[in-house]
């Protein structure tokens, strides 16, 4: 017991969770220099044009789409959802980690979720956004999206309730609106800092109406951090709402291998297994180019990659139970469902899938590999392409061939379908660009309270 | 002395640290003063038990938004599917309660989270461009790594000679004058 203690407390010694240099002032000129006095790293420019170039093959990709409707795409029946949704759930399932470190890590009292949240709930807000354009693209007539909520209408008919894809509708919308208002209510005391930091009026003005005329009353900090609590007691259970009613999308459908209790909470660990990959493919060149070492130490680095081998090990659990489910089912729709998978026209992807989020992520055991941050961001790239495979076997495998061998078919995602792909990436990255020059990548109210000084010590 | 009409906001003294701005509150609150308030860079619990401040009605707030959003979100579901345009699917009931309930919660949420934002900023009257906190000299430092007491001018026991001798009295590393 007691060389357990110690060996604790020595991890926390030599990976604290924020630098012993670090002062109020410190961490305040520090984070708030990278949008107000540093120069703009050249790579930050190229990293811009890159990803804007990409956004620009979105828009065309758009465009094109318009004018053609959606057969540009390779989907056709009986493969009607192909990469489109496949993509949709990717990108709101990266969109979870943000919400999971900025709520339910702040319920659970983690420390160190302070220096990530800001950054992942961006990350959060923009890979909802990229999700968000698929299915209103798939629509077939996305300028009638309005038609999804229920509004008064001369047609006079309403929404159909009892359908999965009105499910998504309400809770992607409130998980958007919820995680924006979130970020939101987060920035606010660092607007102000930023405020009374600017040099050039045009900034203070800017950041002076965004901070709302925030003055640290205690007053204010008293309401404001209820609100944040109460925000994040909202927000926990609408993350696992969320990515449930995804799940619900297919689990409610009566096609083998969608039609699974399993489905929820093996899509909710499959989001944050997703999430935390992103971050950590983000933060980790970030922290290195920005030099914020002393803000996102190697414990994040250790802890982000346990809850992704935690996560990862519940989606092989997933994988175990699909299969076994399709032999214990004794239906020999869904018995051919995992045979047809495993041995079918897209097998090498289920094989990929298992070595990328089955086997890669077994690496994470060690110590050794979770220090090592370009194996680190190798493996985290790995589950997020394992991440994409998995929706992919989901939704191709189970469609292409159901019951009838004389409506089976075979898809192949066309060039527009990728370049749709790519192009919310590159959407992604740019608006991920302007975030980290604009804004403080990292909360400087929620670090100044987690530094010794700011102890009350009690007389 | 004899002022009818307060041209101060009130009187500030500076701090260093967190824990000397709490003393101090404390210090004040004791001697009587009760419209005291602290600014700080990050909060601090202690800070506003200190100034007595300790209630708010938000949760309050929160629960009825959640309310709201939860007997609005079914209703609207049950008032469109059962009452003004019946439809019958997969012959269902017209009142398929258990798919309404997730739309029911996700109106829940999203009600209470406004409740939550919007009854912040309401009850911290924010936005509010100016203040006169933000008059005095070093108060930029605010959203840095200082700290400040202010007793305000409409205090009952306010008086302005007596109020700064007091703040002087504590660990205060400045004292001045806020002007309304």
């Amino acid at each position: 017991m007691d060389e357990r203690d110690d060996r604790h407390v020595s991890i926390h010694a030599t990976h604290p969770v924020v630098g012993s240099e670090l002062t109020f002032g410190s961490v305040t000129d520090k984070i708030s220099a990278i949008v107000l006095k540093r120069k703009t790293p050249l790579g930050w420019f190229i990293g811009f044009a890159i990803s804007f170039v990409l956004f620009q093959l979105l828009l065309l990709t758009i465009t094109k789409l318009l004018f053609e409707g959606i057969g540009l795409w390779g989907v056709n029946i009986p493969v009607g959802w192909g990469l489109d949704i496949l993509n949709f759930v990717w990108w709101i399932g990266i969109g979870h980690a943000g919400t999971l470190i900025s709520a339910i890590l702040l319920l659970l009292r983690q420390k160190w979720r302070t220096s990530i949240n800001r950054f992942a709930e961006a990350m959060t807000l923009f890979a909802v956004a990229q999700a968000g354009m698929f299915p209103v693209m798939h629509l077939g007539r996305p300028w009638l999206m309005y038609w999804l909520f229920p509004y008064p209408n001369t047609m006079g008919v309403w929404p159909q309730f009892r359908s999965p894809l009105m499910w998504d509708v309400f809770a992607v919308s409130t998980y958007a609106t919820v995680s924006a208002m979130f970020w939101f209510v987060g920035l606010i005391p660092d607007f102000a800092t930023l405020r009374d930091r600017a040099n050039s009026k045009i900034f203070r003005v800017i950041y002076g109406m965004l901070s709302m005329g925030w003055r640290g009353s205690a007053r204010h900090w008293h309401r404001y951090e209820m609100a944040y609590l109460l925000l994040a007691g909202l927000a926990t259970p609408l993350v696992l709402s969320v990515h449930t009613i995804v799940s619900f999308d297919f689990a409610v459908g009566i096609i083998p291998g969608w039609h699974a209790t399993i489905f929820p909470p093996y899509f909710v660990a499959g989001a944050i297994y997703a999430g935390f990959a992103m971050v950590l493919l983000l933060t980790i060149p970030l922290r290195k180019v920005y030099g914020l070492q002393s803000f996102i130490t190697m414990r994040h680095m250790h802890n982000m990659a346990k809850v992704m081998l935690a996560t990862g090990l519940i989606v092989v659990y997933g994988y175990m139970i699909e299969a076994f489910f399709g032999w214990y089912s004794g239906n020999q729709y869904e018995r051919f469902m995992i045979w047809n998978r495993m041995h079918g026209p897209y097998a090498p992807y289920y094989w990929a899938l298992i070595l990328c989020n089955g086997i890669t992520p077994q690496l994470l055991w060690f110590k050794k590999i979770r220090a090592n941050l370009l194996v680190l961001w190798l493996i985290s790239f790995v589950v997020s392409i394992g991440m994409w495979l998995e929706r992919f076997v989901i939704v191709v495998t189970s469609l292409h061939r159901d019951y009838l061998p004389s409506s089976w078919g075979f898809y192949q995602p066309s060039a527009w379908d990728w370049s749709m792909f790519i192009g919310t990436i590159g959407f992604f990255l740019a608006l991920l660009f302007l975030f980290i020059r604009f804004l403080p990548m990292i909360s400087i109210f929620e670090m100044r309270t987690i530094l010794p000084e700011a102890e009350v010590e009690a007389e | 002395m004899k002022q009818t009409k307060p041209k101060l906001y009130g009187v500030m003294a500076q701090f260093d640290s967190p824990s000397t701005l709490v003393a101090a509150a404390k210090e004040t609150y004791a001697a009587g003063y009760r419209r005291i308030n602290g600014y700080s860079p990050f909060p601090i619990e202690e800070l506003s038990e200190a100034i007595g401040f300790t209630r708010t009605s938000l949760p309050l707030i929160v629960l009825l938004g959640g309310i709201v959003g939860g007997v609005g979100g079914f209703f609207m579901q049950y008032w469109m599917e059962v009452i003004d345009y019946p439809t019958n699917v997969g012959g269902k009931p017209f009142n398929s309660w258990p798919a309404f309930i997730p739309i029911t919660f996700e109106c829940t949420v999203l009600v209470a989270a406004f409740a939550a934002v919007l009854g912040m900023l309401a009850l911290n009257k924010l936005p509010q461009p100016y203040h006169p906190v933000f008059n005095a000299p070093n108060f930029a430092l605010a959203t840095r790594d200082s700290f400040f007491l202010v007793i305000e001018s409409n205090d009952p026991k306010f008086d302005h000679d007596e109020a700064m001798k007091f703040l002087k009295s504590l660990e205060a590393r400045d004292v001045c004058d806020v002007e309304l």
